[in-house]
């Protein structure tokens, strides 16, 4: 309110109006701040830094809330035991002052101390041992990648040069993909919430995605700060399609790239991987045709040899040969079943003849020639005593005739 | 065809290939076998064609999200 007062009162009168120039006013805070403060001991976290081919270096010391610029002239900056990265928690001795030029102000570093890890790195190891105890980092938990990935959710920014990295890769291969980008901002305030919500959107409404690429191009740590928060973590953990995280520099990991179902070190290999993959598959798929193809004949040509040989095997291509061979050996056949015949003939011939001749010994006939004679009664051969009675009438055949004889007595011996 | 049996024919195509340049199999068998290969890779095939390349984009029109084409622009910007 007096501000305003003084405002006013300064408006009726011009005697009370003072004007400054820009450069006088920029010059009358320099000395007020250089006087003021001269040098300070400064606690902060380095960011953004960079060093320019002058060998200064420039950054940003930062706490939670503010921030201030800082410059070390290459002078100083040689002197350090260690060297100064984004995050590093540092405490510095420098002096204030300001680059009229411009209208900044800044600190001019001349000493620095490493005085531990920055408070983002800290939250960042925080968040990832939180994380990893409760599992969200399981390899039991990750999703295979498809094999084969037809359709492909982006989520990143449209000017960024993830987008346009990833889009290369795949127009450089030819991928018959398709691909659906969520747009979203990267980094600033929002960032975290709007990638969470692309993932869990992408996941309600298309389902048909084969795999998400989450990321966006390098920066410093804070820019990739989005990717380290605990609900994007969680969102990717979510997710039912799986997750490809695609953060900045190959280098750093990003707590996105812990639970991601697969990390790519940048957004162009990411899309490589998806890609690729499909080429491998391609390439495969036509060597295979291809064995089949020379299988196949190879399995025709072994026919076609086996086919041949009975081609010109004897038996197809002079079968008369086997017909020769045949009668002469019929012929040799016929040649033993006679001479066989003949052999047994003649054998058979012999014991007849010898039969005849032991039939012709044992005649009766002959017996009687040798004076032996039989008697028969009634016509029986007598061969017993006992068979005739006194007075019988017995015929004795002799050689040459039978004699009619009564009987005189019969004794028996 | 899923995504698993698309695996699965890979592999069933890798013991054909195998099946039939290691064993002497009679003709008919490597016939089948070859007829069986052919037709997996003309699935494979057609499934890896199943798309054709496309690019959208997702635009929020009153507080409902659209797809649209996607044109990519020359050159990158920094990120925003």
């Amino acid at each position: 309110m007096t501000d305003l007062f003084d405002f006013e009162s300064s408006q009726q009168n011009d005697k009370v109006r003072k004007v400054y120039s820009v450069t006088e006013i920029n010059n009358e805070i320099k000395i007020i701040l250089e006087d003021s403060y001269g040098c300070i001991w400064l606690s902060g976290e380095v960011s953004g830094l960079k060093q320019y081919s002058s060998g200064h270096m420039y950054f940003t010391l930062k706490d939670e809330n503010s921030q201030i610029s800082a410059v070390m002239f290459s002078t100083y900056n040689q002197k350090l035991k260690f060297s100064l990265k984004d995050g590093m928690q540092v405490l510095v001795y420098g002096k204030i002052t300001a680059y009229v030029n411009r209208g900044t102000y800044q600190i001019q570093v001349y000493h620095a101390e490493e005085t531990g890890k920055g408070t983002l790195q800290e939250a960042f190891e925080n968040l990832k041992n939180r994380l990893f105890k409760e599992g969200l980092f399981d390899v039991a938990f990750k999703k295979e990648i498809p094999y084969i990935v037809n359709k492909i959710g982006v989520v990143t920014s449209k000017d960024g040069a993830a987008l346009h990295d990833i889009l290369s890769v795949l127009n450089r291969r030819f991928s018959n993909v398709e691909v659906l980008i969520y747009p979203v901002r990267v980094q600033g305030e929002q960032a975290k919430f709007e990638i969470s919500n692309a993932i869990k959107y992408l996941n309600e409404n298309h389902k048909d995605l084969d795999v998400l690429l989450v990321g966006r191009g390098g920066g410093s740590l804070e820019d990739l700060w989005a990717f380290n928060e605990e609900i994007v973590a969680r969102a990717i953990f979510a997710s039912e399609i799986p997750v490809i995280s695609c953060v900045g520099h190959e280098v750093d990991y990003t707590i996105a790239d812990f639970v991601a179902d697969l990390r790519a070190p940048t957004p162009s290999v990411a899309a490589e991987i998806v890609a690729k993959n499909r080429a491998d598959i391609e390439e495969k798929l036509s060597l295979i045709k291809k064995q089949l193809v020379s299988n196949i004949k190879d399995s025709i040509s072994f026919c076609e040899e086996k086919l041949k040989n009975f081609k010109n095997c004897r038996a197809l291509s002079k079968p008369y040969e086997i017909y020769e061979e045949k009668i002469q050996y019929i012929d040799e056949l016929r040649e033993k079943l006679i001479s066989r015949i003949k052999n047994n003939f003649s054998e058979k011939q012999k014991n007849f003849q010898l039969n005849i001749q032991k039939l012709d010994l044992l005649s009766p006939l002959k017996i009687l020639n040798r004076g032996y004679s039989v008697c028969f009664k009634d016509g029986q051969v007598i061969k017993k005593v006992r068979q005739v009675c006194k007075n019988d009438i017995v015929d004795i055949k002799l050689s040459d005739g039978i004699l009619k004889t009564k009987v005189e007595n019969v004794e028996v011996l | 065809m899923k995504k698993n049996t698309f695996e699965m024919s890979l592999k069933r195509l890798e013991v054909i290939v195998d099946e039939m340049e290691n064993s002497q199999l009679d003709i008919d068998k490597a016939m089948k076998l070859f007829e069986e290969g052919i037709s997996l890779v003309n699935q494979c095939s057609q499934k890896l064609d199943e798309t054709k390349k496309k690019i959208e984009i997702l635009v929020e029109k009153n507080g409902k999200f659209e797809k649209e084409k996607f044109t990519q622009k020359e050159g990158t910007d920094e990120e925003k």
